[in-house]
């Protein structure tokens, strides 16, 4: 079975994220850039499969060359290949994201696509489902469980208030959500191996694509950051119940929330 | 402009979802604007009861795609089904709630219709005929003003964000016929606590971090009970095995916006406050009086959450009573 991953490298979530001087793009320096962690959760898942299977696991991003780094983690987790497309210094949007990945993938044999359902930076929720769309396979949306059985991918699928088992005939794409597994660490030897796993690096015009067709649908016209919260008021008294007397009192009376 | 906006309700079990109303009533508020029409679609099977619900939201038109294939929701027939109605309906907006379904359908859409797409919008306008909104990235560190270009343009708007407003409108129910097309996407089953509130609906959420010392949840469960409100976790929490992923609140799990947030024996990472932020109180009990969530938080108790939490309770029941 061949699988892909599609993984994005993004700001480590501890991060403190400001934003640049040009006001619609944040601020790079400093930073510690990461796997996205929900593409993690897709690398950790496409190892499994290959090890209950048999096959091969072929990472595939856009990005720019900074983002070997994350590649090279997944590589070192235990993925076979990789494909980078570098887009440096062009404007993309989640949808020409998608463009690329399903052009990228056009060359690749494929059976079974895992993606993160979303990447922490931009929150966009977009190119697994699109990258499908665009292939004309089915996709399934925040996978816990995922199984290959017969020629289909049979996933358990968080939605509000519960789950849903979900199918869908192979070649299909799955994307991932917290509680699927727990990806594995990196070893020593398994970094010293990544280093020597090929990594083909492509452009976006190698891939057949033109500029004009990616050009963003959406742009960012603003960033600002959400009003800082302050530190309020401690509640003092001199025992649990004063305390909590005191708490409720100021939430139905003043802050009128209960 | 003169092209309709098209709200797609959202309906579970035959019933439809809060959001569907707050998407229509947002749909409604942006066509006052822009001096258009605002059609509600509903997907299922019997639908007539919830179709009739939208026409107090201030549709002009109701849609009712109804089959048997869609009284659950799948990728493909709904796909294919709303494909169809937005070719003959010839929307310049698409609205709808960003629930799970909400996001897999709006991506998915946006790659057939060739539509810009913004997911978890907090604000919609208008600008010279250009669609316009605000939306939070980075885990809700940044908030984005985007502009969504070309038509038809999608916006996914975030539950309990948009308020619900009636209004009058002719609230005419068409039933077209319908194609559900190749489907390759199947249900196989489903298990959904009904009656329970959502995380990302509720008006109350109580969350319980580190400090809850393991998966006995039952203090923060009860007092979460009769607030009416919905029980969340921590990342340190879910990582623990105390509570399930779908439970946690944060950067690497769901953005809430409840009226009221009480943080229960969590000390406050940046990640976790990227979700819980935009919460209009917050509460934080916690027995480490230099716990960062207190910079944070509207009002403070330093002390056990296993003493104060119960008496919390039993205050809560007793002013309800």
């Amino acid at each position: 079975m061949d699988i892909l991953v599609l993984l994005k490298q993004v700001p480590d979530t501890e991060s403190m994220i400001s934003i640049a001087d040009d006001g619609v793009s944040i601020k790079g320096d400093g930073l510690k850039y990461v796997i996205n962690p929900y593409d993690e959760l897709a690398v950790e898942q496409a190892l499994k499969i290959r090890e209950a299977q048999g096959g091969t696991v072929t990472i595939v991003s856009v990005g720019s060359a900074k983002t070997e780094q994350a590649i090279r983690t997944g590589l070192a987790m235990g993925a076979d290949k990789a494909v980078l497309i570098d887009a440096t210094g062009m404007m993309i949007d989640g949808l020409g994201t998608a463009k690329i990945m399903a052009a990228a993938i056009k060359e690749l044999p494929c059976d079974l696509i895992f993606a993160g359902h979303r990447a922490v930076d931009d929150d966009n929720y977009l190119v697994g489902p699109a990258t499908a769309e665009f292939m004309g396979i089915p996709n399934i949306s925040m996978a816990i469980k995922a199984e290959v059985q017969d020629g289909a991918i049979v996933c358990q699928c968080t939605v509000e208030g519960g789950t849903k088992d979900v199918k869908a005939m192979l070649p299909a794409l799955v994307t991932t959500q917290r509680g699927l597994n727990e990806p594995r660490y990196t070893s020593l030897p398994g970094i010293m191996k990544a280093k020597r796993k090929p990594m083909d690096v492509k452009t976006v015009a190698d891939l057949g694509l033109d500029a004009a067709e990616l050009k963003p649908l959406v742009t960012i016209k603003s960033m600002s950051q959400p009003p800082e919260r302050k530190g309020g008021r401690m509640i003092e008294g001199d025992s649990v119940q004063a305390k909590v007397a005191e708490l409720v009192r100021v939430l139905h009376e003043e802050a009128k929330v209960i | 402009m003169s092209q309709p906006i098209l709200v797609i309700a959202e309906q579970v079990e035959g019933v439809l979802r809060k959001v569907s109303f707050e998407a229509l009533s947002a749909a409604r508020e942006l066509a006052g604007t822009m001096g258009c029409e605002t059609y509600a679609l509903v997907l299922g099977n019997e639908m007539e009861a919830a179709a009739a619900e939208l026409g107090k939201y201030g549709a002009e038109k109701i849609i009712v795609a109804q089959d048997s294939a869609l009284a659950d929701y799948t990728t493909d027939a709904y796909c294919n089904v709303i494909n169809d109605i937005a070719a003959q309906v010839n929307p310049g907006i698409i609205v709808l709630g960003a629930t799970a379904q909400g996001k897999d359908l709006a991506a998915r859409l946006s790659a057939r219709l060739k539509a810009a797409l913004a997911t978890d919008c907090l604000t919609l306008r208008a600008e010279n005929e250009q669609v316009l909104t605000s939306r939070s990235m980075y885990g809700g560190k940044i908030v984005a003003d985007v502009a969504l270009n070309g038509t038809p343009v999608i916006a996914a708007i975030r539950p309990n964000t948009f308020p619900v407003k009636e209004a009058q409108a002719a609230g005419k129910i068409e039933k077209p016929n319908v194609k559900t097309g190749d489907i390759k996407t199947g249900l196989l089953g489903k298990h959904l606590e009904t009656g329970k509130v959502d995380l990302t609906e509720a008006d109350v959420v109580v969350s319980g971090g580190r400090g809850m010392g393991g998966s006995d949840y039952s203090v923060i469960e009860n007092l979460a009970n009769v607030l009416g409100g919905a029980v969340g976790a921590s990342r340190s929490a879910v990582d623990e095995g105390w509570r399930s992923p779908s439970d946690q609140v944060g950067q690497t799990g769901k953005t809430v916006s409840p009226a009221l947030y009480i943080a229960c024996g969590i000390s406050g990472a940046i990640q976790h406050l990227a979700g819980m932020s935009s919460s209009k109180i917050i509460v934080a009990i916690n027995k480490d009086p230099e716990a960062p969530i207190f910079n944070k938080a509207d009002y403070g108790i330093e002390g056990d959450l296993f003493e104060v939490l119960p008496v919390f309770t039993e205050a809560v029941k007793k002013m309800k009573g």
